[in-house]
This record gives structure tokens, sequence and C-alpha cells, in this order.
């Protein structure tokens, strides 16, 4: 066989094993994850780990449903100030910016997914947390949910604009085109066709930035107070439940690893197989909520 | 044709400098140790608490200056992780700012136990909180949230923010033996930080706040407490008067040998002890 | 009977009317609403990167950039290590991500095709791989960090080092490399390659010579958008680099790239100018990567242009 019949060959063979790759990562991934944190499982007992709110390593208490509510709070609050930010911010783009302005915020917005987030942490240790503080509620220091959740919302905001504004742009143009010849004016067209048609698109991006919210752990540890207890309201007003601090699952991972032996450290693992499981939960939620309608969005 | 391949051999060349960079390591580059053939040509590395740590790294500087074919690697991760790489040879020496513990000793049997210094934990405040003395008892009942307004203290009427360190932190373990007791529990609301710096910047920038943290952290942006009418300072904690101190470790696998024990011999000699002092820690002798 | 009907008709083209003036008044409320959207999307950008610059700027000089940090908690010194160690850690992790993103990337498109005996378990691989490169983009850094000390730093007793962290920061950026790789390959127009075939060449020579170079512009957008990922990032190397400021002289040695540096400053000193003058330092290099990632696509679509 001629040489460069054999170099073909042997070059299928390599890159076969590259594709493996991945495969073999995930799995390895999954396993050593799920490996280290049996002992957790074992001994302590899933009830124990996912339904007590109490984690008191040095008294053997192991509960991570403080972190579980954490983590969840957190991302809630920075839906609710993202998504509309983001949302809105994509329209913008796509349907209302004059072209010049257009070259300003697109950039704008990807300097903003570019930006490390430790930087974001020290904005929000530095500047956020002595103004939530500003709040005159007893109890509150200035760390919690409410700073956490601004930054968070600030650093998905990126995320969810640019994949839904993909989204919004792959809306056919006779969709609009038809509104308007109906009648319709700008803004119903893009609320009443142009959005919906492109709903897909846009949980899509939604559901990319609840899972980058679950997953980020440096900026949360320097602004939450990392305490371990089940939120709650500090005063009267439930709004005020934003005000107290909280861990998330990632934070608990991150302080605690360095520290940590024996039970305690496959119990950290443990909250890694939970944080990993919420995050395939919300992938699943949101697939089947798409399901069988048209995808009008480009895999980011 | 010609431009595109230019640039292929343009990435590749970037690669394989990148790779060369990263293997050898830059000789020109600031900091790095000049070789010395006369001297043991290697590498100590030390891990654990984070109290010890930036002891451990001016005694290594000081170390290194005279021993310039030593590099000595000085990281964190807590007393329990410098026990536990000590003991199974992770690391060459092992830090812990507390008393090891029986079940550490029993799970490694060669562990050797040097200690380097005493240190006190200083309670600390942020500087607008006007209570400056406190009993032990007081200090154990604030952490355990039992007294959550400084007027109960004779202070300002403002909600006591407790701050407080990791579990399997050394400084917490030894807190929570020397001042918590066996019954009393440091409150879940407390919040928590990973070492005693940013306990330090925590506690001094957030008002009404308390905290704990070793000696050698304290500095004027923060407020110490004294116990029981006792200041915590250096002389306070050698005579036995201020209570709260606990033992600085080094530990090693078996006896050390070689640059290990020329360290460790440093460190305990007149001139380590000096740079002990000057931390703000107490001399072992 | 006309009458009514006439003011009816007036009456509804007056309904009309105000409906739609409402409809006109709606609108430019919800328009200028997103305008306000898009401008305040632009004011935190500028808020953040300008404070971070701003209060930056002042701590940095060339003192700052040349000197290495002193350790302990003064939080004295400089940031040349971490400037070097950050350099080192993206070039290693380069080295084992690009062959192996670009070399998954090839086969998951180019040999996706082919007729041959085993091509029914060529495809499943084909598509489990693509499930598993997805699920791990979407992998949260911090569990990577955990897989990376479980494995690398534990069990192969690596330790802390840039070989651990090099390790965990490859898994970290494979996904982007092999979607922009993909991309890059996928808008390669087929006729180059079955030229190339149609002379006479094999598979790999049409790849490396036609394909691969063609598809060049957006593997090399790939490669800086992970040259970004890798800078920013702070979990993986947090619980893979170690802690120690200085610079490693192999791979076995630890380090602090910048933004762990940032995160140790912030958190263990006082001294947040430097935390801000790092996270300058940090910011002007993204913004330095963003103008290349922009550069690199713009070069792509004007090569696509030449095409036609």
């Amino acid at each position: 066989m001629p040489a460069r019949m054999i170099a073909d060959k042997t070059v299928r063979y390599i890159l076969f094993a590259s594709a493996i790759i991945a495969i073999v990562i995930v799995l390895a991934i999954g396993f050593f994850i799920f490996r280290e944190s049996i002992q957790a499982w074992s001994e302590i007992g899933i009830t124990e780990i996912l339904l007590k709110t109490v984690w008191r390593p040095g008294q053997d208490q192991y509960g991570i449903l403080a972190m579980i509510v954490g983590s969840v709070s957190v991302t809630f609050g920075a839906i609710l100030l993202g998504v509309p930010l983001a949302l809105g911010c994509a329209i913008f783009l796509a349907e209302i910016a004059p072209e010049g302005v257009q070259a300003l915020v697109r950039p704008a917005v990807q300097l903003l997914a570019g930006i490390p987030s430790v930087v974001y942490g020290l904005f929000g240790m530095v500047i956020l947390v002595p103004l939530v503080r500003k709040l005159g509620v007893p109890g509150n220091s200035g760390y919690g949910l409410l700073a956490a959740s601004i930054v968070l919302a600030v650093m998905i905001l990126p995320t969810i604009a640019s994949v839904a504004e993909d989204a919004i742009r792959a809306v056919p143009e006779n969709y609009r085109h038809g509104s308007l010849a109906l009648g319709a004016t700008k803004w119903q067209t893009i609320t009443q066709v142009v959005l919906p048609a492109g709903k897909s698109g846009i949980i899509a991006g939604v559901i990319l930035g609840i899972g980058r919210a679950l997953g980020e752990t440096m900026a949360m540890i320097m602004v939450i107070g990392n305490s371990v207890i089940m939120p709650k309201p500090l005063s009267g007003n439930p709004l005020t439940y934003f005000l107290s601090q909280a861990r998330t699952l990632t934070g608990n991972i991150a302080v605690e690893i360095s520290y940590a032996t024996g039970i305690h450290e496959s119990a950290l693992f443990a909250t890694g197989v939970v944080l990993f499981a919420l995050i395939i939960i919300v992938n699943a939620t949101a697939r089947w909520i798409i399901r069988g309608q048209k995808f009008v969005e480009k895999a980011n | 044709m010609i431009s595109l391949k230019k640039n292929i051999t343009l990435v590749v060349s970037l690669l394989i400098i990148a790779a060369l960079v990263s293997a050898c390591g830059g000789t020109s580059t600031p900091g790095a140790p000049v070789t010395d053939p006369t001297t043991d040509n290697s590498t100590i590395s030390v891990s654990g608490s984070t109290t010890v740590q930036p002891l451990a790294e001016k005694l290594a500087e000081a170390f290194m200056t005279e021993n310039t074919g030593i590099r000595i690697d000085v990281q964190g991760g807590g007393s329990s992780v410098g026990v536990k790489a000590a003991g199974q040879g992770t690391s060459d020496i092992g830090m812990a700012s507390r008393e090891i513990k029986e079940s550490e000793l029993a799970e490694f049997p060669k562990l050797n136990v040097i200690v380097i210094a005493r240190d006190g934990i200083a309670i600390v405040a942020n500087a607008d909180v006007t209570v400056s003395d406190l009993t032990v008892e007081q200090v154990r009942d604030i952490f355990s949230g039992k007294i959550t307004n400084w007027k109960d203290l004779g202070g300002e009427d403002q909600n006591i923010i407790v701050v407080s360190r990791e579990e399997g932190s050394g400084t917490r373990g030894a807190f929570e033996e020397l001042v918590m007791g066996k019954d009393a529990l440091i409150t879940a609301s407390a919040i928590l930080q990973p070492s005693n710096g940013s306990i330090r910047t925590t506690v001094s920038t957030t008002p009404y706040s308390i905290g704990y943290m070793s000696f050698g952290y304290l500095d004027d942006t923060i407020k110490a407490i004294s116990i029981g009418g006792i200041a915590p300072t250096e002389p306070n904690a050698a005579d036995g008067s201020y209570p709260i101190v606990r033992p600085l470790n080094m530990l090693t696998n078996g006896e050390p040998t070689g640059a290990v024990k020329a360290f460790l011999d440093f460190i305990l000699s007149d001139a380590g002890q000096k740079l002990v002092v000057e931390d703000g820690y107490i001399p072992v002798k | 009977m006309v009458e009514e009907r006439l003011t009816e008709i007036a009456l509804n083209h007056q309904a009309k009317a105000m409906s739609l003036k409402k409809e006109r008044g709606k609108q430019k409320f919800w328009v200028g609403l997103m305008w306000l959207f898009g401008l305040i999307t632009v004011l935190i950008l500028i808020l953040v990167v300008g404070y971070v610059l701003v209060q930056g700027g002042k701590a940095i000089n060339w003192q700052f950039l040349v000197t290495p940090p002193k350790g302990g908690l003064s939080g004295e010194g400089g940031i040349s290590t971490t400037i070097g160690t950050t350099f080192y850690l993206v070039g290693l992790t380069l080295l084992v991500a690009t062959p192996l993103g670009v070399g998954a990337a090839v086969f998951l498109i180019e040999y996706a095709g082919e007729q041959s005996l085993s091509s029914k378990f060529l495809r499943s691989v084909i598509s489990v791989s693509n499930f598993a490169v997805e699920t791990l983009a979407g992998i949260p850094s911090i569990i990577l960090g955990l897989f990376g000390y479980a494995l690398f730093v534990s069990t192969l007793k690596f330790g802390f080092s840039l070989l651990s962290a090099s390790l965990a920061g490859a898994c970290l950026v494979l996904p982007t490399i092999i979607r922009t790789t993909e991309e890059a390959l996928l808008a390669v127009p087929d006729d180059y390659r079955r030229g190339s075939l149609a002379l006479g060449a094999t598979k790999w020579q049409t790849l490396y010579r036609i394909v691969l170079p063609a598809g060049l512009p957006g593997i090399i957008t790939g490669i800086i958008l992970s040259v970004g990922r890798i800078i920013s990032e702070t979990a993986v190397f947090f619980v893979t680099l170690g802690g120690s400021y200085r610079l490693p002289s192999s791979i076995m040695d630890g380090g602090r790239t910048l933004a762990l540096h940032l995160y140790y400053l912030a958190m263990d000193t006082r001294a947040f100018d430097k935390a801000m003058g790092t996270g300058a330092v940090l910011v002007v290099m993204i913004i330095l990567i963003n103008l290349g990632i922009n550069l690199v696509s713009r070069k792509l679509t004007a090569g696509v242009r030449k095409v036609r």
C-alpha cells in the first residue's frame, strides 16, 4: 500500500481517538465525582443529605437543603432581574436599534460576557454590598441574596441577550411583513408575532442563563455571606427575604474543599452530584417545554 | 496558498514556543532562583494552615536567600489538609494551627509534630463598636447567638453581625476548643469567610461586626477586644494571662532529613524565631 | 337610516383612529423602554469596566507589572509572576486542548458521512460524542475543578501544579474548540473537497492541504475564545493550581493566575487598590482578545466573500 494510504488510515484512527476523548472525559468526570461521593451517600444517607438543613461537619451533620434553597433563590433573583433586561436588550438589538447604535451596543454585550467572574465579585464586594447595607433593616449586613442576585443578573445578561437576539433574528421576515400588512404596529408585531415565533430560542437562552447562574462560584463566595442557614425574611416584609445571607451549592464546595478530609470531603462531592442533578433537571425541563416546536435558534 | 502555509507555520511555532517555555521555565524572568552548584538543588513543598502560611512564607524567603539552591513552595488549604498532606507524603511539610487530634495521630502514626511558635487568637470588632472588653462567657454567648445586640453589652442599639471561619479551619477549631467549649456551637447565621485575611477584611468593613483571628493579622484597621481586662498582645499571650492561645505546628512524615531538616532547624534557630516575633507570634523558647 | 349609518361609520372610523392612536402611543412607550434597556446594558458595562479601569489604573505602573507579589498579608509587590503563570497555563492548556479538539471536530464532521462496514457503529459513536461535547460544555466549572482535584491532584498525585491545572483547563475549553472548529469546517465549501479527491488526493491530504487551511480563521477564533476563557476562569484553577505566588519553574510547580491573584488579594489582604489593578490588567486583556476575535471573524467573512 502506498505510503499516503497508510498515512490516511493512521490519521483516521488518531482522529477517531480524539473524537472519543470527549466521551471519555464526560464519563470520567461522572465516574470520579460519583465515586468520591459514595462514602457520603452510604454513611450519611440520602435523606439526611438532601432534606436536612443543618450543615455542621464538625458535629457530623451534613444537610444541604439550605444550600439548595440558596442556589435556587439566588438564581431566581438573577432571572427576575436579568431576563427582562436581557430580553429587552435583545429586542432592541434585533428590531429597534439603527445600524450605528447596534455597532455600539452589541460589542458592549460581548465584552460583558468576557469579564472574569472575580472582577464582578470584586465589584460586588466593594460597591454593591455597602450599597445594599444602606437598606436599614436590622440584621442586614449587605452580604446576601440581593447583592448576589444583582451580580449574577449582570453576569447572565449577555448570555441570554445574545442567544435571544439570534433567535429573534432567525424569525423569517415574511412573518413581520404579514403582520404589518394586516395593520399591526411594529410593537404589536414584535410582541404578538416575532416573540412567539422565536419562543424556543429565547427559552433556550434563558435556560443557558439559569445553567450559568447555578454554576457560578467565586463571585458568589465574595458577596453572599456563606452562612449555612435557610434564607428567610429579616422582617415582616417578605421582600426582605432577599436581604438574608445564604450559601450556594457551588460556594459550599469551593470554600470547604481545601479544608475537608474524609467523609467531609465526600459530602462535598455529594454536593457536586446534587448540583449536577439540578442542572440536568433544568435542562430536561427546558427540552420538555420546547418539545415539538420548530427550533428557530443557532446552537451557541 | 503560500500565505495560508505561513499562517499554519506561525500558529504551530507559537504553540511549540509556548510548550518549550512552559516545560523549561524562563531563567531570565524575575524571581527564578539561581542554581548554586554547592548546595542541594531541591524543592520543599509546604501546605496547610492559612494562619501559618504567611509566617511560613516569610521564613521561607529568609531561608532561600541564604540557601539559593532550594526552592520552597508554600500554599494554604487549612490545618486539616496540612495534617493529611504531611501524613500521606503529598507535601514535605504540613502546617497546622491547632493541636493534632488523637484520630489524626492514629491515622498517621509516623507523624512528627514540631511546634514552631505559639499564637493568640484575638477577638476583633469593627472600629465603630464601642465595647472594648468582654469575658470569655460573653464572647461565647455572642458567637452562639445568645446575645444579639450590642446594647446588651453596654454598647449601641445595633444587631451584632457575627463573622467566623470555615469548618475545618485550624483557627476555628482552636477557637471552638478554647472559647466555645464542648456544648456551645457557633451560630448558623454567622458570615463565613475562608481565611484570617478575609475575616479581617470583612470585620473591618462591616459595621457592628465581630470576629476572631490570629494575632499576627492585627492591625490598625480593626479593633481588638480585651478579654477579662487582658489585652491581646504577645507578652500577655506569652506569660499566659491572655487565655486564647494555640500552638503553630509544622508536621513531617517521620524524622526530617536534608533540605527539610535544614529549613526546620532554621525556623527553630534564633534567626528564625526572631522572624516569628516580628510577625506578632510567640517564640517557642 | 342613512344618517344613522353614516354616524355609525364615522364613529367606527373614530374608534379605529383612536385605537390606532392608542396603539401608537403604547408602541412609543415600549420602544422607548427598549431603548432604555439597551442604554442600561451599555451603562452597566461602562460602570463596571470604567470603575475597574479607573481605580485599577491608579495602581498600575511599570513596577507593578514587573515585580513579583510579596506574598503574605501585605498585598505588597506587583503581579509579574502571575502574568507569567497565566501565560504558561494558557500555553500548556492549548497545547493539550487544540490537537484534541481540532482532531475530534475533524472526525465528527469529515468522517460523518462515511460509507463503510462499520458505519452504523461510527454513526452512533458520532452522535454519542456530540452529546458528550454538549454535556461537557454545560458542566459547571467548580465540578470540573473537583474532577481535576480528584483525578490529577490526588489520584495521579500530580499535586497542585501547572500540569493538573492545564489538564483540567483543557477539559474546560475542549467544547469551545470542538464547536468552533466544527463550524469552520462546515463553512468550507464541499467543492474544495470534491475537487481535491477528484485529483487523486487521499482524504488526509485533502484535509491538511485544503480543508484545514481554509477553515483556519474559524479555528483560530476558537483558540482565541479559549484563551479568554482560561484567563477569566477561577474555580477550576483554584483547586488545581495551588496558591503559590512564585513563578513555576516546571510543570509540576503551582502558581497563581491573574484571576486567582485578584481573588486572594480581595479576600485575604486589604490591598483593594492592587486588586483593582490586577482586575484592570485582566479587563484590558479581555478587551484585546475581543478585538482579536472580531478581526479574525471579519477576515473569515472576507475570505468567504472572495470565494463567491
